[in-house]
């Protein structure tokens, strides 16, 4: 075990955890933030991606020790009020089925918008091709990514 | 006027109001309250007065609505308290829903997820129950004023006087409608009034699920709990003998580690289960117990031979012959047809064992006391899981509460409850409150796998193309796929079918529209390729045997209605301007029903550097009313997704009685750029009562995309998954 200061959704949080525990495991267990979800642990399904440093990354395959001093995002402090451009744009289109793989889409698809503001088809899906949605949304997503450029606010 | 017996008489009302009393609540109010079907219009109430199992009314006019089944992705906590509001008159804006505990009694309605049955089975309960809300308001407000209820009017939550200037809104009348008894009889809405059913309205829960608010079963915590997981065998026809118990106790942040045995006496078809005996390991973080797993050393004991894929092959092409016959028809003389036959045709399509991959794994929480239980978790059945249980820890039902969390998907995987038992089971011995998770690799070798199945059709055409005998056999390992009464049967003069079964110790399950998903694709590409051999357009070829299934059907009776069938040809055809050639684009159409819903699909298929890709999918549906519709667009969307994905990439392989598949690195489910660009969804419009959408639109994508395919490559696809599966010729990828 070793004690960490993490700075998360702004705010620094202390805890202890072995060095080796993925970040996804120390959201979830320790800080209680279960907005980021459990796929499949290997990197494959994009359940559980989170923002570090503003860079979309698999929170499954980072351990809590590389992530000292960084800027941690989760789903809960993408926006203060639930009113990102992004989650606005997935009401709008209202794209969840079931919804568990919502939260890492929508966390990859802010992330793609902040460096690519007007993303074209092919740039969008090679994107989000990491992020499965096994309810099968994904024409929706795309509509709601797009909704998103177009808002003046993003 | 449809007038509908009610089952809500004063006995229920009494019972019910008595545990409402004071407005407290039954149900389920972990962590969230209620959920607002949109931003609530008016004030949080301060009291609450219960009208029945569906209903309560606050004293603001704010209305609680409750919705009875599951959730699991298919909008049911939408679209039932819909209809509930619809016969309640009540603005939808004054309505929150929130998730109804299991409580058959009190919602009168079988409180399950499966077979596209949420809404058909509850179109008459959900309705009966806002009539009788809404009836003991008027009653309540005819007492009040003395006047007759005849003379009164309910609308948007609010009863006015038809002929006089008085009116008062239910929140203001609740507290004394409580006590009124409804009559035996009441008056439901005709279609044509609907104000709210076929509106659309948003997913009441998108605000949680799009700011990652706690709603899943993962996601449950209960002070006090602690965590567990499960190490199964690692193949079927293995149990667990020991392991090293006691270097396990001792690792880091583990509190026990024992062996559960969660056998029921009299196992019913939700406690299928290869692998009652198993290793828990509890503890008090996720990331400990991962170690804890794989640090397990475990003395494995053989108990039926190990299974491989090459054994189940030979399984399947033996069952075609000799396999074990479930189900069959036969009209006419199918061996005469075909010899007199100026073409004949015979094709075979297989498709292999299928793991259902929800993105949520297996989990459940469970508190088990020495003579109560509290399971709270994702669960399409939660009354088979109560039963279980009960037989399990040997408590009586009524000391055994279950409450259903939102599901990450359920495809039929949450019909079974053995992880509901494997929870109760762990936290029986450790006398604490536990929550129990699946690693996804626990989940996609756990088994319950769709079957494996094979299909030999076929047909043959007279001198004119006429089609005048068809046959199909179809074995499943270990149940067969076919549908005896379905189309075509009632539509060939000479028609046989037959369902197989052989064996196998892979455990097995339902998967979304079981059976339906795999022979819809076998059947409808074999159509298409009798159409072809006809030299006929496949729609009109398909409408010609609806005319006459419709005029002088083969046989005593069919499954469905020809009419309604053709009708939703007829539209897809309508929409998608079938019969106008894009230079480049690649058509294929199928045709399905199932689960009490017909759907049919034209999808385009281009060739893009090569390779296929599915461009546009129209579909039309006739599923009676739709309750509502955008979220019935999204349902059959993501149907026409999942059919394409399992269809093209979707494989588990099995050597040495496990699955080679162990989590998605080895798991193809589709993704973003293999799917549709676009997909329309058009409504049959009636005024069926309506029926369901969870399944139907997944089967006829298969065969919608093998016709397509084969325009665009010149290749039939037989065999699943078209991407790597041998098909005589040539393999492929999709985008």
């Amino acid at each position: 075990m070793a004690t960490y200061t993490l700075k998360i959704n702004g705010k620094n949080q202390q805890l202890e955890a072995a060095p080796d525990t993925p970040m996804l495991w120390v959201l979830r267990d320790h800080v209680k933030l279960v907005g980021t979800k459990y796929g499949c642990g290997v990197g494959m399904c994009g359940a559980c991606t989170i923002h570090l440093d503003g860079v979309a990354t698999r929170s499954c395959q980072v351990p809590v020790s590389a992530v000292e001093g960084k800027s941690i995002t989760t789903i809960e402090g993408l926006s203060e009020n639930g009113d990102h451009p992004v989650q606005k744009a997935w009401l709008e289109i209202d794209v969840p089925q079931c919804g568990y793989c919502q939260a890492g889409q929508i966390m990859n698809a802010a992330a793609l918008l902040n460096s690519n503001s007007n993303p074209s088809d092919q740039e969008i899906e090679s994107a989000m091709d990491g992020n499965i949605c096994r309810c099968g949304t994904y024409t929706r997503i795309k509509k709601a990514i797009k909704t998103a450029a177009s808002n003046p606010e993003l | 006027m449809t007038l509908i017996k009610t089952q809500h008489n004063r006995r229920s009302f009494l019972k019910v109001s008595a545990a409402a009393g004071g407005g407290m609540m039954i149900g389920f109010n972990w962590m969230t309250s209620c959920t607002p079907a949109s931003e609530p219009a008016i004030a949080i109430p301060s009291e609450w007065f219960k009208m029945n199992g569906y209903i309560k009314i606050g004293d603001t006019g704010l209305v609680t609505i409750f919705s009875p089944n599951p959730e699991i992705g298919q909008n049911v906590m939408t679209s039932m308290p819909m209809v509930v509001a619809e016969e309640l008159d009540v603005k939808w804006d004054h309505v929150v829903v929130e998730q109804g505990a299991l409580d058959e009694d009190a919602f009168k309605n079988p409180q399950f997820a499966g077979g596209s049955l949420s809404i058909k089975l509850g179109w008459d309960a959900l309705r009966m129950a806002g009539a009788a809300g809404r009836r003991m308001l008027l009653e309540a407000a005819a007492k009040e004023w003395a006047v007759d209820v005849s003379d009164l009017t309910a609308s948007e939550g609010v009863i006015k006087e038809k002929n006089g200037e008085r009116s008062i809104g239910y929140g203001a009348i609740a507290s004394k409608a409580v006590d009124i008894e409804v009559p035996e009889e009441l008056e439901l809405k005709e279609p044509k009034d609907y104000q709210l059913i076929g509106t659309y309205q948003k997913n009441v829960e998108g605000s949680k699920i799009v700011t990652g608010k706690p709603l899943f079963g993962i996601d449950f915590e209960k002070e006090g709990m602690l965590l567990a997981m499960i190490e199964h065998p690692p193949a079927f026809g293995m149990k667990v003998a020991d392991f090293n118990q006691q270097e396990i106790k001792g690792m880091d942040g583990v509190r026990d580690a024992f062996i559960i045995d969660t056998t029921t006496e009299e196992p019913v078809w939700a406690e299928v289960n290869a692998f009652n005996s198993l290793i828990a390991i509890v503890g008090e973080s996720t990331w400990q117990l991962m170690n804890a797993k794989k640090a397990l050393k475990v003395n494995w004991e053989t108990v039926s031979e190990a299974e491989n894929s090459q054994m189940h092959a030979t399984r399947l092409e033996e069952g075609l012959e000799k396999g074990n016959e479930e189900e069959s028809r036969k009209d006419g003389d199918v061996d005469a047809a075909f010899a007199k036959a100026a073409k004949i045709i015979e094709r075979t399509y297989s498709s292999p064992f299928m793991a259902h991959n929800t993105l949520e794994p297996m989990n459940f929480f469970a508190h088990v006391t020495e003579n109560a239980a509290e399971l709270v978790g994702p669960t399409q059945t939660p009354k088979a899981l109560e039963d279980a249980a009960s037989k399990l820890l040997d408590i009586p039902v009524e000391k055994i509460s279950v409450n259903m969390t939102r599901m990450g998907g359920g495809f039929g995987r949450r019909l079974y409850v053995h992880f509901g038992l494997e929870a109760a089971a762990i936290s029986k011995k450790m006398g604490a409150p536990i929550k129990l998770i699946y690693t996804r690799e626990d989940d996609m070798t756990q088994g319950t796998y769709r079957p494996a199945y094979r299909s030999t059709y076929r047909a043959g055409l007279d001198e004119d193309n006429n089609l005048i005998a068809f046959s199909v056999r179809g074995v499943g390992l270990p149940e067969g796929p076919v549908f005896p009464n379905r189309f075509p049967a009632g539509t060939v003069d000479n028609y046989s079918a037959v369902k197989l079964g052989a064996k196998t110790n892979i455990s097995t399950g339902a998967w979304r529209a079981p059976r339906s998903h795999f022979t819809a694709g076998a059947e409808q590409s074999f159509i298409d390729e009798v159409a072809e051999l006809a030299g006929k357009d496949p729609i009109d070829f398909r409408l010609e045997l609806f005319d006459r299934a419709k005029n002088n059907p083969v046989g005593e009776e069919h499954d469905y209605d020809a009419e309604r069938y053709a009708g939703v040809l007829k539209l897809v055809k309508e929409k998608s301007n079938w019969g106008t050639d894009a230079p480049g684009v690649h058509r294929g159409v199928a045709a399905y029903y199932c689960h009490n819903s017909y759907v049919a699909q034209v999808m385009d298929v281009v060739m893009d550097a090569g390779k296929p890709k599915v461009k546009k999918v129209w579909c039309a549906v006739d599923c009676g009313i739709v309750v509502n519709r955008e979220g019935a667009k999204n349902i059959i969307e993501g149907g026409v997704v999942d059919g394409i994905g399992h269809a093209m990439y979707s494989e588990l392989k099995f050597e040495n009685g496990s699955s080679v598949s162990k989590n998605f690195n080895t798991y193809q489910l589709i993704r973003h750029s293999q799917s549709p660009e676009e997909i329309e969804v058009y409504f049959v419009e009636n005024e069926i009562a309506p029926t369901g959408l969870g399944e139907p639109g997944l089967p006829p994508a298969t065969g919608a995309l093998a016709s397509a395919l084969y325009k665009a490559t010149g290749t039939r696809y037989y065999h699943e998954p078209f991407s790597t599966a041998d098909q005589g010729e040539q393999k492929l990828e999709i985008g």
